[in-house]
């Protein structure tokens, strides 16, 4: 029998755009990206959490983190480090620049690809910067692998298949399916563990190739004595993809113009909260038989 | 050849509204077009199940019925849909953005490298012109749809691949019949030849549906929260108002995510479209992703304490304070004049 299961965590480093402030919004109307904090999709986390609870209960068990992005999204690697992964890899690149969600699967897939035999990929139902839910079934079908969208709970883990139950607007289904799988999870899975401690302290220099051309000199004796402080870089030339189909060129989805929405206000009657306001709305509104 | 398809979804022997707002959507997009509206319903116990789609338009029905074809899993589907698409190349292909859409959909773009445009609140024909490559594309669709979280709408098309593929959510588009009596032509495929044994991997072992509780897209009056309510607590002033003027609560995403309602009652463009008689928003800022799913509304009284609230745009009324002083007001003077 095999000993434990490869498991690959799709994860991707996105700006915060759940709590919309005042001060992300330029004068202009548009949103000021800059002002949002980067963070770890919510869904990913579900995913991360998922991956790990099947390591906790299943001896031998790998769980590799895998982003894709600019040279900062490497904080993703780290947090799942610190959160129980065992490594992490960074697939970064500017050719990579202005995928739509199908360049970044086939790109996904590629890096997948060269990482060797796996056994599931997991990875949240969307990201919250798009709200698209394409990446994970179309990695899994550049794959050629089964998908099961909107996991909730892994209910029986086996060498050879796995029973999940996916949450629906309207319902719960259980399925069956064998391996090799990618799953995506909802939030309503169970909320990641926080970060642990030791691993915090172990894995806090750990960084990419490229982050230690730019460390201080004095750490730089940690990485070859400690070759798990080392975060995998991937680059374009390493996933024997075809340019064309990569970045812009590979994205069939273009945008044709974007436009900042501008509101005609209508004219409104304005009120405040004294008594009489609202005595006379509610009366007004009742009698025009809007309510009531 | 070159036609617009829908994917039809089928529950319990009945068509999903999503699909007949796009099938409606799709006829009028095809008379644009000039070209034929199909429809392809993949299932289990499909008889008659073309007098449902044939009203709204549909020139060819494509019905795929097999007892293994439902309920639904991905890989069935996706090779139906693959196979027939790699045969009748359409131009355009429209699904629901439902559990269903939002799995099958992306399976299929990424096994026939097209575009596939999620949850778009709008879908126009139009030309494009490239510039750089000094190229005029004729009758694109225009995927309309907000994004960046935040005031931005973009226009998003699919230049050289084909089919031009997106999804819609359900209540975005209308939904109308055109003509009882209209005659499509029905193709039942031979099974095998689209699906492998190996497509039936995945088995559902079981499966519980509820039908949905809540019916906030029917609702005439709907009261709503955004992230300004402030709390779980303070949400409970708006079911208050809510159960005095008989109306359904709906939330902003922004309230869902801080976790002071269910995600069920999320209205905009990734939750309910809502076109009630009444919308009362209450500290709602108005993110347009959330005006998409109620700017239809008839009237819309705007409750919030920042007088610049781009909601407030919209509204026929603004009231600028305190929701906590003024929902309580609104329930007191309801109760007095319709007593």
């Amino acid at each position: 029998m095999k000993k434990g299961f490869r498991i690959i965590v799709l994860a991707k480093q996105v700006p915060d755009t759940r709590n919309v402030g005042k001060d992300a919004m330029k004068a202009d109307g548009t949103v000021n990206r800059a002002a949002l904090p980067a963070i770890f999709n919510p869904e990913d986390l579900n995913a991360l959490e998922l991956a790990l609870r099947i390591k906790d209960n299943n001896p031998g068990t790998t769980v590799t983190l895998l982003t894709m992005g600019p040279g900062r999204a490497a904080e993703i690697v780290r947090e799942g480090l610190y959160r129980g992964a065992d490594d992490g890899v960074l697939l970064t690149d500017r050719a990579f620049a202005g995928s739509d969600t199908l360049a970044t699967s086939y790109a996904l897939a590629q890096t997948i690809k060269v990482m060797g035999e796996f056994d599931l990929i997991v990875s949240g139902r969307q990201a919250i910067d798009g709200d698209t839910a394409q990446v994970g079934p179309q990695v899994a079908e550049k794959l050629k692998i089964n998908q099961i969208t909107y996991v909730e709970e892994v209910l029986q883990v086996d060498p050879d298949f796995l029973v999940v139950r996916r949450r629906l607007d309207n319902g719960v289904e259980t399925l069956k399916a064998p391996l090799p799988l990618l799953l995506t999870v909802n939030s309503s899975a169970p909320n990641c563990r926080s970060r642990n401690a030791k691993l915090l302290m172990r894995y806090k220099q750990a960084r990419t190739v490229t982050e230690r051309q730019e460390a201080a000199e004095d750490y730089l004796y940690l990485y070859d004595s400690r070759p798990f402080l080392n975060i995998l870089e991937i680059t374009a030339s390493e996933i024997f993809a075809t340019p064309d189909l990569l970045g812009l060129s590979g994205s069939p989805t273009k945008v044709k113009r974007i436009e900042n929405v501008v509101l005609q206000a209508k004219d409104a009657v304005r009120l405040n909260t004294n008594d009489e306001g609202i005595h006379d709305l509610m009366k007004e509104l009742i009698e025009s038989h809007v309510i009531g | 050849m070159n036609n617009l398809f829908v994917y039809c979804e089928v529950e319990d022997g009945v068509v999903a509204d999503v699909s007949l707002e796009l099938l409606t959507k799709g006829r009028n997009l095809a008379n644009e077009l000039k070209c034929q509206l199909e429809a392809v319903v993949i299932g289990s116990s499909l008889d008659q199940i073309e007098d449902q789609i044939s009203p709204f338009g549909a020139d060819v029905i494509y019905l795929f019925d097999d007892p293994r074809l439902a309920p639904y899993t991905t890989a069935p589907h996706a090779s139906i849909l693959i196979k027939l698409f790699q045969q009748e190349q359409p131009q355009i292909v429209l699904l629901g953005a439902t559990p269903i859409g939002r799995d099958l959909g992306p399976r299929v773009s990424s096994a026939l490298h097209s575009g596939l445009t999620a949850d778009c609140t709008s879908l126009e024909i139009g030309d494009h012109e490239d510039k750089k490559a000094n190229k005029v594309y004729k009758d694109l669709l225009y995927q309309i749809r907000p994004a960046f979280g935040g005031n931005i709408i973009a226009w998003i098309i699919n230049p050289d691949c084909r089919p031009q593929m997106a999804t819609v959510r359900e209540g975005v588009m209308r939904k109308q019949a055109i003509d009882a009596k209209y005659k499509a032509i029905v193709h039942r495929p031979i099974i095998a030849d689209y699906v492998s044994e190996t497509d039936f991997a995945v088995q559902i072992i079981e499966r519980h549906l509820e039908k949905r509780k809540l019916n906030i897209k029917g609702a005439s009056i709907v009261v709503s929260g955004g992230y300004g309510v402030g709390s779980k607590e303070n949400f409970k002033l708006l079911y208050d108002l809510a159960d005095v003027l008989g109306a359904e609560v709906g939330a902003s995403r922004a309230a869902v995510d801080a976790g002071y309602v269910d995600h069920e009652r999320q209205i905009g463009q990734t939750g309910i479209t809502v076109r009630p008689k009444l919308y009362i928003a209450c500290g709602i800022s108005g993110q347009v992703q959330h005006r998409a799913g109620m700017e239809e509304s008839a009237q819309v009284i705007a409750i919030n304490t920042d007088p610049e609230a781009p909601i407030n745009a919209l509204a026929d009324y603004v009231i600028t304070g305190d929701l906590a002083e003024v929902i309580p007001k609104m329930i007191r003077y309801y109760k007095e004049n319709t007593k």
